[in-house]
């Protein structure tokens, strides 16, 4: 149960190197070893959607993923997000159309909409509703943040 | 600033919110984010019994683990207590039984999921693995697991030592309902079943305590809404002086309520902590949440409602039994102000609610958003459609005639409050706000799409539901506003922030008076140490009370500011204005003189006299006492398709007017009220928290138990009308509330009306798509 394994992973564009039990999630992995709080844990069994990360470009749960399974692949959070102090034109969104209140739910928000809007840069209402369906809010009652993905995807259309 | 003006410089202002660059970037702080050096990690055993003695506990095998550090159970805490109770029960004259929670369970746990042993360890891994290897002796004992069967004679005692299950039996009631009664033309009776599940904050509960042994002081984080209440309690159970205990909330991931509470499990880390010498943390996982964190649960309502024949209401009585849970971790306060909220928005001379608050062998029932408001208005707003459908009157027609008219404002109720303070609805138009929700919803066409929809085979239906309800609870808030010799603005309040946009509330408050420069301006919200006073977020409360206690302290800082710098700059202070970090003439952009500049001079020169006569210190704090609540008001209207053959139901569109008062950022308003809906249908339709006859809990994941997702959540119509109260100078109401409590309510109208061609009756919430088939083929099958 205690069997150690080490792990090398990217994450936001970073190596890090770590050991962890061969039973530890990805989630505490990445809060626990690397330190990196952003990935929130909601439920820790595949509901709530707050522990969604970037696994080599497409949204997994890190609270369902072993930490070992990662060895030698990419990863974004939260973290990786803006560039510095700079918001990406999602989280700009967000700000602007009251996407987040308590910010719990956040992290998981802002990476599946990030997937979302990479494969469907134009997404209708009904099309964001779905995408975001696997991810609780408990604050917002959704319209906000909606409202943000679309808003996103028009200012982010602009740039591209 | 009064209430009569309209927005000012920030203030009514859709600001950005000063909380979300770090919310967006992964670096806000919450409680499972703290790491402290040395610290260590805890995992809760807790009674997998609805009810059982504990005959004994042995923690040899947990103990040989590699990696446990300790395994406490009562016992091993007693000795390092000054009070092994949380002694948390608001006082009442209603109380029976004296039901406050032990540290942890002793010889009988009375609940599953009750707190019996502490296992601390090197990390959260090792203290599950320790927890498995713990074995306690049970001898289990019949559970009561119903609230109405608890009351029943004969029924299973929730502890061995109560006489029985009656914790505390009251009356909310005004005028003779009796005698109304025996003479009126018309009454109408129903019986309801109500459910309210958890809180459910995304984030859970979560502690980190920290004994300092060189200091003899403790930090507490937890993720509470209560700092002060919690930072007294540990004072009370661990035996310290005020001084030696810190609490902080760090940031909040949603509280919902049931973050009020002061739990077991914050005392018991900071008392291990003081015991090993380490820090502390617990974090609660999502089963713990269904288990061990308060919710709301059952009531069963008889009721009854006299009415003249046209529908005007002589008088409303009836009977309440409330599911209070195994213990008291609050006080009668859901069934009080479920009873309260009964007649609230209408003129009905004659009103008796009596009721039976029951232990049960389940987890203590708190309150859950909303607070027993939403069922007190389910249950005024079914026998209102009941009197409206039965007398064959338009139901909003029945509410016009007897919703209190502006005229008669302010109203005084004549009721009191749970704390004995007079109900007075200080301000509002109910019947414009009603008449603005039904013009948008559009009401009076409803009957003929019905009928095209019907013709079609579709069933779909239109209801609504009024309230009123009480924000603002006193006795006060408390905020401290200084101005530091860096310039920068601090804004220190016992209100705690978790996620309600508190400090961009505050900010705004203040940068109102002093600037208008938000990014000049820092909040913190619930940290023991920089206020010595706080009430903590609850029933709507932080605007109104924090708020006020922002803007009077911002208003004595600003007052000094201009004293100081009319003397330095030789000018009149009306001609004086505060622009971003300066004071400055107006018109002179040039003559000018800093905030910082004032701060220095304030903060002393040695031997030197301070400037123009001013106190020591460019800041103050007020606390200002306001008992009487504000009350906000408004109406919901909802639109529903069912389809018949499946019993599920299609939210087509919500409408929500309300009036909060003075609106100080209306897209934190508005993100308050969708919010609220959305818990509201979560109610409705979703949420149930189960358990079985033996008290064994039945939903405990988000498989089982069900919460509203995008796709479910309709469109939402808002209008908002501002009717400032004159209770506070900002002339707000709270809002944290007010879009949970008529929700379920209109939904559950709509699909009465729905199925109106069937003839049924809805009495229960929430409701599933299973039942109403249900329903659906017993009607067509007569
Ligand atoms: S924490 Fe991973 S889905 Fe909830
Ligand atoms: S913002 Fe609080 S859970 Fe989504």
């Amino acid at each position: 149960m205690t069997e150690m394994r080490k792990i090398s992973v990217k994450v936001n564009g970073k190596a890090y190197e770590a050991e962890a039990e061969v039973r530890m999630h990805l989630a505490d992995f990445l809060r626990q070893k690397l330190g990196l709080t952003g990935t929130h844990l909601g439920c820790e069994h595949g509901v709530c959607g707050a522990c969604t990360i970037l696994l080599d470009g497409r949204t997994a749960r890190s609270c369902l993923t072993l930490a070992v399974q990662v060895d030698g692949h990419e990863i974004m959070t939260i973290e990786g997000i803006a560039d510095g102090d700079t918001l990406h034109p999602l989280q700009e969104a967000f700000r602007d159309n009251h996407g987040l209140q308590c910010g719990f739910c956040t992290p998981g928000m802002l990476t599946t909409l990030i997937e979302l809007l990479r494969d469907n840069p134009d997404p209708t209402e009904e099309e964001v509703r779905i995408g975001i369906s696997g991810n609780l809010c408990r604050c917002t009652g959704y319209q906000g943040i909606v409202a943000a993905a679309l808003d996103a995807a028009k200012r982010m259309r602009a740039l591209s | 600033m009064n209430s009569s003006e309209t927005a000012g410089l920030v203030f009514g202002q859709s600001v950005k919110r000063v909380e979300d660059f770090d919310l967006l970037t992964g670096r806000a702080r919450f409680v499972d984010d703290l790491k402290l050096p040395g610290m260590l990690e805890a995992a809760v055993l807790r009674s997998p019994h609805g009810h059982a003695a504990i005959r004994g506990i042995d923690k040899t095998a947990a103990l040989a683990m590699p990696g446990v550090h300790a395994v406490l159970t009562l016992e091993d805490f007693r000795p390092h207590l000054a009070n092994d109770r949380l002694i948390v029960a608001l006082p009442s004259p209603a109380w029976k039984i004296d039901a406050n929670r032990p540290f942890l369970a002793g010889k009988e746990t009375v609940h599953v999921g009750e707190p019996i042993a502490l296992v601390i360890a090197d990390s959260r891994y090792i203290a599950e693995d320790a927890l498995a290897l713990i074995e306690v002796d049970f001898d289990p004992l019949p559970a009561i697991s119903d609230c109405k069967a608890a009351l029943e004679p004969g029924a299973p005692k929730t502890h061995l030592a109560n006489p029985n299950n009656l914790v505390a039996e009251f009356e909310v009631a005004y005028g003779d309902a009796a005698a109304v009664f025996a003479s009126a033309p018309h009454s109408f009776k129903l019986s309801l079943w109500q459910h309210r599940g958890g809180g459910h904050s995304i984030e859970c509960r979560g502690a980190v305590a920290s004994w300092n042994e060189m200091e003899q002081n403790l930090t507490l984080w937890s993720s509470t809404q209560t700092p002060h209440a919690g930072m007294r309690m540990l004072v009370d159970i661990l035996g310290l002086d005020d001084g030696q205990v810190r609490v902080i909330t760090p940031d909040v991931g949603g509280g919902f309520g049931p973050k009020l509470c002061f739990y077991q499990e914050e005392a018991a880390v900071a008392a291990a902590s003081r015991m090993l010498g380490r820090p502390i943390k617990w974090i609660e996982d999502r089963r713990e949440h269904f288990t061990s964190t308060t919710q709301e649960r059952d009531q069963y309502w008889e009721v009854e409602l006299a009415t003249d024949g046209e529908g005007h209401v002589l008088g409303l009585r009836g009977n309440m039994i409330h599911d209070h849970g195994a213990w008291t971790a609050r006080g009668i306060n859901v069934a009080y102000e479920a009873s309260q909220a009964v007649t609230m928005p209408y003129d009905i001379a004659a009103y008796s609610m009596k009721v039976r608050v029951a232990l049960t062998n389940k987890v203590p029932v708190s309150p859950v958003r909303g607070a027993g408001q939403p069922q007190g208005v389910f249950v005024m707003e079914r026998l209102l459609d009941k009197a409206a459908r039965t007398l064959g009157i338009d139901r909003a027609e029945i509410r016009r005639r007897n919703l209190i008219p502006a005229s008669k404002m302010p109203f005084t109720k004549p009721m009191k409050t749970r704390g004995g303070i007079q109900v007075l609805l200080d301000s509002g138009d109910y019947p414009k706000c009603q008449q603005a929700a039904l013009d948008k919803a559009g009401w009076d066409g409803f009957r003929a799409r019905q009928q095209a929809a019907l013709a079609e085979g579709r069933y779909i239906g239109i209801g609504m539901a009024n309230f009123v309800k009480g924000t603002g609870r006193g006795p006060f808030e408390g905020a401290t506003v200084r101005i530091g010799t860096s310039g920068k603005i601090q804004v220190h309040t016992g209100a705690a922030a978790m996620g309600q946009s508190t400090k961009t509330m505050m900010a705004q408050v203040v940068a109102e008076q002093l600037g208008a420069d938000m990014e000049n301006i820092t909040v913190t919200a619930g940290d023991t140490a920089t206020i010595g006073f706080g009430m903590g977020g609850y029933n709507s409360r932080q605007a109104v009370l924090a708020g006020s206690a922002a803007h009077l302290a911002s208003l004595v800082v600003r007052k000094k500011l201009l004293a100081v710098a009319s003397e330095v700059l030789e000018a009149a202070v009306d001609d004086l204005e505060i622009v971003g970090s300066d004071v400055r003439v107006k018109g002179v952009p040039d003559m000018k003189m800093g905030l910082r500049d004032i701060a220095k001079a304030l903060a002393g020169t040695p031997g030197f006299r301070l400037p123009a006569g001013q106190s020591p210190a460019l800041e103050a704090t007020e606390q200002p006492v306001i008992d009487g609540m504000a009350y906000a008001n408004g109406t919901a209207v909802a639109e529903v398709e069912i389809d018949i053959e499946t019993g599920l139901v299609e939210i087509h569109h919500l409408t929500l007017a309300h009036d909060c008062g003075r609106i100080i950022n209306p897209m934190i308003v508005d993100g308050q009220m969708v919010g609220g809906a959305a818990h509201g249908v979560g109610n409705a339709l979703f949420e149930w928290m189960g358990y079985d006859e033996n008290a064994q809990p039945i939903t405990t994941n988000y498989g089982e138990y069900l919460l509203i997702s995008a796709p479910e959540m309709p469109p939402i119509d808002l209008i908002h009308q501002e009717s400032p109260t004159p209770l506070n100078p900002l002339g707000v109401k709270g809002v944290g509330e007010c879009g949970v409590v008529p929700t379920a309510p209109a939904i559950i109208s709509a699909i009465e009306d729905a199925l109106s061609p069937f003839g049924l009756s809805m009495t229960r919430v929430p409701i599933t798509p299973a039942e109403i088939a249900a329903m659906i083929e017993e009607a067509q099958a007569k």
